[in-house]
């Protein structure tokens, strides 16, 4: 589904991100980790064609993103708040999101019916704007806002940070239903190893901008994930 | 900008004396100022309401550090008098009174006089924040000004000269300076109690939310494919204030018509109207149209990586403002009654405004990568103001007006009307072809227009 080759981007000459090959098969629940500044949101941006490749290419779905815009309509993210429109309230959101991904109002109001339990009542009909919600409770708009319009590849930059633990626990069910039926590829990035090793089947280590391990999620994988990061912490210290 | 401002006020300030010696030759200076001072006073509430607001976000930290309530509210509202608003009128009260002293009025009623001004714009100062807890305040003081203005206009009741004698008076008896300053301390206290009471997180710390306005926009659905956009737009000009002073602006200056045409000498001088014509029917176009796509900063990325064409974007933003420009056509055809000629011309500069300046514009702003909050206050907000903001007065007005002088000069005035109308339909005629050439600049622009509108500035 996303396959990245000799991808590489450089600030004036200082590499931030560094990656020979990269395959992510369709279906796929993908896990990125690694410290700030690994580079974990610097491809997300890439994927989404928001800065450009120093040099080599992802292609999405046979689409090279930074060529074309046609992987627009089967891609959705939730990087930021620049990913929500502050003076809208939730639903005008959630209706906007569905006008530009070719789904009516019916269309949008099925699909967030299902996320009721998720909202927790926080979301809807609260008469507010989302600037006016709280961080979680925007993350939350903005996480579902990414599932309107069957988008065959989703992509997550922190979902777990500023949600409640309900709510985590939540999402962890909602992204394990998506991969489910191995046609909507997953990618999130995370720094809470234990949720990343809960929903990933696969999860990759960024370090410096640079791939140094990629694994099958399996019952040692939290383990191996914990020595690596604490491996890391005593050798600088 | 600042400096601008500074500048003007302080050349008004210094020779204002002489102006208004010339322009009222037979009234005192000092009378004459003082019967307009209270208009002065109300359009700086009115231009504070806008622009001013008490800095208490700045003192969450303090809230958290061992120091009173009270000292922090006396901190806050201090701060406040050193604020730029309450400096700049000094700018042309100062010049002024020297003026008046070098002139031979008395020392001590003109220090007075200096005083009681100062008084009052402390009083502004203070007014003002209020003022600003309730809009129904403010647009009570609007509707007193706007009305005060017609009466006055019209020779119904001459509202500033009750003001002007009361001014008058205060100045023949410096004593009573006392009593502007005695009000700016009333109303110090008005606000300090209010603040020490008030200085909670939760409470007037918090950034008041806004009550939401829903509004149903299915009417724009006619409009195809370029709908969701265009509610989106219309959203974001209701909800913000900045975006929403622009119409205001827009339809304010209709009425600069008014000037234009009641003028005779003007009226014969085809290249006066035309550019009033431009610049009537094209107001909102370079307002709200400078900021293209800068308004839609903080979500831009969010734009650029759903599934928004391009090209669809642009021609939302394009329709939105060929819809402004009909509109503001249409609002200036009551000039008609000036003439014949004044409507032609108002409608060749309408035709030229969308057929050769929205896809001007649309060049031009492709230059824009400078974040423009939407939460920050409106006015004199120069967030977001680049190189393109200042080159875009000059093939906006310019050029219209460049193409209709010489042709003017060498045929007739009738012909360059004709030839600015035959400009504005080629353009819409060629519409697509230069969309499609805007859209490719679009995205070549793209990465650093992403990173531009992320930075905070």
């Amino acid at each position: 589904m996303i396959t990245s080759d000799n991808l590489t981007k450089a600030y004036k000459g200082n590499t931030v991100l560094s990656i020979a090959h990269l395959e992510i098969p369709k279906g796929q629940s993908f896990g990125l980790v690694g410290n700030n500044g690994a580079g974990k949101t610097t491809y997300f941006s890439l994927l989404l064609d928001l800065i450009k490749p120093t040099s080599g290419h992802i292609n999405n779905n046979d689409i090279q993103v930074h060529e074309s815009e046609d992987w627009k309509p089967f891609t959705s993210a939730f990087i930021d708040e620049s990913f929500l429109i502050g003076y809208l309230t939730p639903e005008e959101y959630f209706y906007f999101i569905g006008d530009l991904r070719g789904q009516n109002k019916a269309d949008v109001d099925g699909l967030i019916s299902k996320f009721e339990d998720f909202f927790h009542d926080e979301i809807l009909g609260q008469k507010k704007y989302l600037r006016d919600l709280s961080k979680g409770n925007q993350k939350k708009a903005g996480i579902v806002a990414t599932m309107i319009g069957n988008p065959e590849v989703i992509i997550l930059d922190e979902p777990f940070a500023n949600l409640d633990p309900t709510t985590q626990i939540r999402l962890k069910q909602i992204i394990k239903q998506l991969t489910e039926n191995r046609d909507v590829t997953v990618l999130i990035s995370s720094h809470d190893l234990m949720h990343v090793t809960d929903v990933c089947e696969r999860i990759v280590v960024l370090e410096k901008g640079e791939i140094v391990k990629d694994l099958k999620t399996s019952e040692a994988t939290l383990k191996e994930l914990e020595a690596h990061f604490s491996s890391t912490a005593t050798s600088t210290i | 900008m600042a400096l601008y401002m500074i500048g003007s006020l302080l050349v008004t300030g210094i020779f204002m004396f002489k102006a208004i010696q010339n322009f009222f030759p037979d009234t005192d200076p000092i009378i004459v100022v003082n019967n307009y001072l209270i208009y002065w006073i109300l359009f700086e509430l009115l231009f504070r309401y806008f622009m001013q607001k008490l800095p208490v976000l700045n003192i969450k930290p303090l809230l958290a550090l061992p120091i009173s309530r009270s000292n922090i509210a006396n901190f806050v509202l201090f701060k406040s008098t050193l604020s730029f608003f309450n400096v700049l009128p000094l700018f042309w009260i100062i010049p002024f009174s020297i003026n008046l002293i070098i002139e031979g009025y008395p020392v001590l009623n003109v220090l007075a006089w200096v005083l009681a001004l100062i008084g009052l714009i402390l009083s502004v100062n203070f007014l003002n924040f209020l003022i600003n807890k309730k809009n129904a305040v403010f647009y009570t003081v609007l509707l007193v000004l706007v009305g005060a203005i017609a009466l006055e206009y019209f020779d119904v009741f001459k509202f500033s000269h009750i003001f002007g004698e009361l001014f008058n008076y205060l100045y023949d008896r410096p004593i009573l300076a006392a009593i502007p300053l005695l009000l700016a301390g009333i109303l110090y206290r008005i606000n300090y109690k209010y603040l020490k009471n008030n200085l909670f997180l939760d409470a007037s710390l918090k950034t008041k939310t806004q009550e939401i306005s829903t509004q149903d926009l299915s009417w724009t659905r006619r409009f195809g494919e370029i709908a969701p956009f265009l509610q989106l737009d219309l959203k974001l000009i209701w909800r913000n204030k900045r975006p929403k002073m622009t119409v205001y602006l827009s339809l304010a200056l209709i009425l600069y018509g008014l000037y234009f045409y009641t003028n005779a000498k003007m009226l014969e001088m085809p290249i006066i109207l035309l550019f009033a014509g431009i610049f009537m029917t094209g107001m909102f176009l370079s307002n709200f149209g400078q900021f293209i796509p800068a308004w839609d900063s903080s979500y831009y990325s969010m734009m650029m990586a759903q599934n928004i064409p391009m090209r669809k974007y642009l021609e939302s933003k394009a329709g939105l403002i060929t819809f402004s420009v009909v509109i503001l056509f249409l609002l200036t055809i009551p000039y008609v009654y000036f003439g014949w000629n004044v409507l032609a011309i108002n409608a060749a500069a309408a035709l030229y405004n969308i057929g050769v300046n929205i896809p001007l514009l649309l060049w031009i702003t492709s230059f824009n990568k400078k974040r423009v909050d939407l939460e920050k206050s409106p006015m004199m907000n120069y967030q977001g103001m680049g190189a393109a903001q200042w080159i875009f007065v000059l093939p906006f007005l310019g050029l219209p007006a460049l193409i209709f002088g010489l042709t003017a000069l060498i045929s007739s005035s009738v012909i360059g009307v004709a030839l600015l109308a035959l400009l504005g339909i080629l353009g819409i005629l060629f519409r697509n072809t230069l969309f499609n050439k805007i859209t490719e600049l679009y995205k070549r622009k793209k990465y650093a227009m992403v990173a531009g509108f992320n930075e905070k500035q």
